[in-house]
């Protein structure tokens, strides 16, 4: 209860800020339309018309409400929740490639990590071509992605959930390289005076010392997961998902679906990333490692 | 080497190669251990104690010499599970309860579920945890960790026991009580163990045999057997033998010290 206020406060400020924000950004919009018509606006009409414009610079907070109520809620109570213009069809898009993504991108960067740690000469090589792979814009590799896989008879989910993957894979090896490396000089030579094999020292020493490190890494490989994926739906012409709605958005000038398709993809990725903190919270207390 | 000879050691000698040049951790070490003895290992840091140590466990390779433990060599007696190692630190696994932790080189052995319950209680008892099998190693306080991964280096009855400096990092207190523990548990066990210490009155309370060592190279100065008895009270501490045998231990460090 301690941090509602913290909490509060912030999104206080926040929410001041914005509808500042959007009189100033939308005032001289107001002002073009005003002179046009030719009348004097009073500053309570010239306010009102900043919170209130179609097509706004910056859309207020409660238009952003007004419309994701529209596309969700609404169209829920209408019996019609997940057609095609409703935002919870569109989350579901970009959350399926982004979890399929991140299931891929995990498990190809724990197979990684487990090789580089194992294997010197995979130390030496593969770890500046991981490197290397993520200074390459994913914006710029994102389109040949599709277009090659298309190429070879793949399309629909798996280019989306690839280019999460190519996202989502580096934290986790970077994560686990650490957290496989973690038990001390001490403890690996206990398992020598055991004469453990190396899949006893893997499985019971290396494995449960990383799992602190494998949380956090895929916490940010949740969030890198969703980025992916809505950049995976940008070259696909824009049909569906969060992505699609930013794009279509942005060509028609609808800052408002903008932002809404923002909005629920921070949502998504809040709630995304708080099953992991869920799971990570359960997993350790039951391996006693959360005090 | 008679046939009681557990841990032999002939010209043993271990070159580090660092950028500053070889460094001598071992030159020309002898030292036979025979079985039941209590044989500490004394001496200023660098003096290659916790080398020899390792090198009886086959965590260290020497570069000269030969060394037997249990008739073979040191890393056929590892495979063989010859022995238990205690280190310095208690290195308990935190994911792991105490019972767990014990139970980890009995699982790596591959030994029965019963088999591992019943050897779980029986040590616990042994260095005075019972009841605390199901608690987590933070629970514990410094000491009864140690304890605890003593407990895990009897588990699977290894006739050797090297520890090396168990007792370093715990207060005064808690070290006299391990100390007097460790010397009961060893008289009821029957077991060999080589101890790496940095206190003169732990070496001497504790040992059959007293082993000076000095650096630079790492060599043996002294070999001292000890008068006292097999039964030893806390306050043999103040008696005239041990006192004298201390004395000759210190005696021996000052020397290796003085060249």
């Amino acid at each position: 209860m301690r941090s509602v206020f913290p909490v509060l406060t912030v999104v206080v400020v926040i929410f001041i800020a914005w509808y500042a924000g959007a009189i100033a950004l939308n005032a001289r919009w107001a002002d073009d339309k005003a002179e046009r018509a030719g009348v004097e606006l009073s500053l309570t009409e010239l306010v009102a018309d900043t919170w209130s414009q179609d097509k706004p610079k910056l859309p207020a907070p409660h238009q952003v409400a007004a419309e994701i109520w529209k596309t969700t809620g609404a169209m829920v109570a209408k019996g019609r929740g997940f057609s095609k213009r409703s935002l919870f069809y569109h989350s579901w898009v970009t959350f399926s490639s982004t979890t399929l993504g991140f299931l891929m991108g995990t498990v190809l960067g724990v197979g990684l990590a487990v090789g580089i740690v194992y294997n010197r000469t995979m130390d030496m090589s593969v770890m500046p071509w991981v490197i290397a792979s993520q200074t390459i814009p994913i914006i710029a590799i994102a389109p040949m992605i599709i277009v090659v896989l298309n190429a070879v008879g793949i399309s629909g989910l798996l280019p989306k959930a690839m280019i999460s993957m190519y996202l989502s894979f580096f934290p986790v090896v970077v994560g686990m390289v650490k957290g496989l490396r973690s038990p001390q000089v001490m403890q690996l030579d206990q398992m020598r005076t055991w004469n453990a094999s190396p899949s006893q020292t893997f499985w019971k020493l290396r494995l449960p010392a990383s799992m602190p490190y494998l949380f956090t890494s895929l916490k940010i490989a949740m969030a890198a997961s969703l980025v992916g994926a809505i950049i995976g739906e940008l070259p696909t012409g824009a049909v569906a998902g969060l992505g699609a709605r930013l794009l279509t958005g942005s060509y028609y000038g609808q800052t408002i679906q903008i932002w809404s398709a923002l909005v629920m993809a921070a949502t998504l990725a809040a709630v995304l990333v708080g099953l992991i903190g869920l799971v990570q919270r359960i997993t350790l207390k039951r391996m006693g490692m959360a005090q | 080497m008679t046939g009681d000879t557990v841990i032999s050691a002939k010209d043993l000698s271990l070159t580090f190669q660092t950028n500053d040049g070889p460094v001598h951790a071992l030159k020309d070490v002898s030292l036979d251990v025979v079985k039941g003895d209590f044989v500490s290992f004394i001496g200023p840091s660098g003096c290659g104690k916790t080398t020899f140590l390792r090198c009886m466990a086959d965590l260290e390779h020497p570069t000269g010499g030969t060394i037997t433990v249990n008739g073979v060599s040191a890393e056929e007696a590892r495979r063989a599970r010859a022995y238990g190692y205690v280190f310095q630190a208690a290195g308990l696994y935190p994911w792991r309860t105490i019972g767990g932790n014990i139970r980890l080189p009995l699982e790596i052995m591959g030994s029965g579920k019963a088999d591992q319950d019943a050897r779980v209680k029986r040590v616990l008892e042994l260095v005075d945890l019972a009841g605390f099998e199901n608690k987590f190693p933070w629970q514990l306080s410094g000491g009864m960790q140690q304890r605890a991964s003593i407990a895990r280096a009897l588990a699977f009855d290894a006739d050797i026991l090297l520890m090396d400096e168990p007792f370093g990092a715990l207060d005064e207190i808690v070290r006299d009580h391990l100390n007097e523990q460790l010397l009961q548990l060893w008289d009821r066990t029957g077991k060999t163990i080589c101890f790496v210490t940095h206190s003169i009155p732990e070496a001497v309370y504790l040992s059959t045999r007293i082993v000076v060592m000095s650096p630079r190279p790492g060599r043996i100065t002294d070999v001292i057997d000890s008068p006292l008895p097999r039964e030893r009270p806390l306050n043999i501490r103040e008696t005239p033998e041990f006192l004298e045998v201390a004395h000759r231990v210190r005696e021996g460090l000052r020397a290796g010290h003085g060249e």
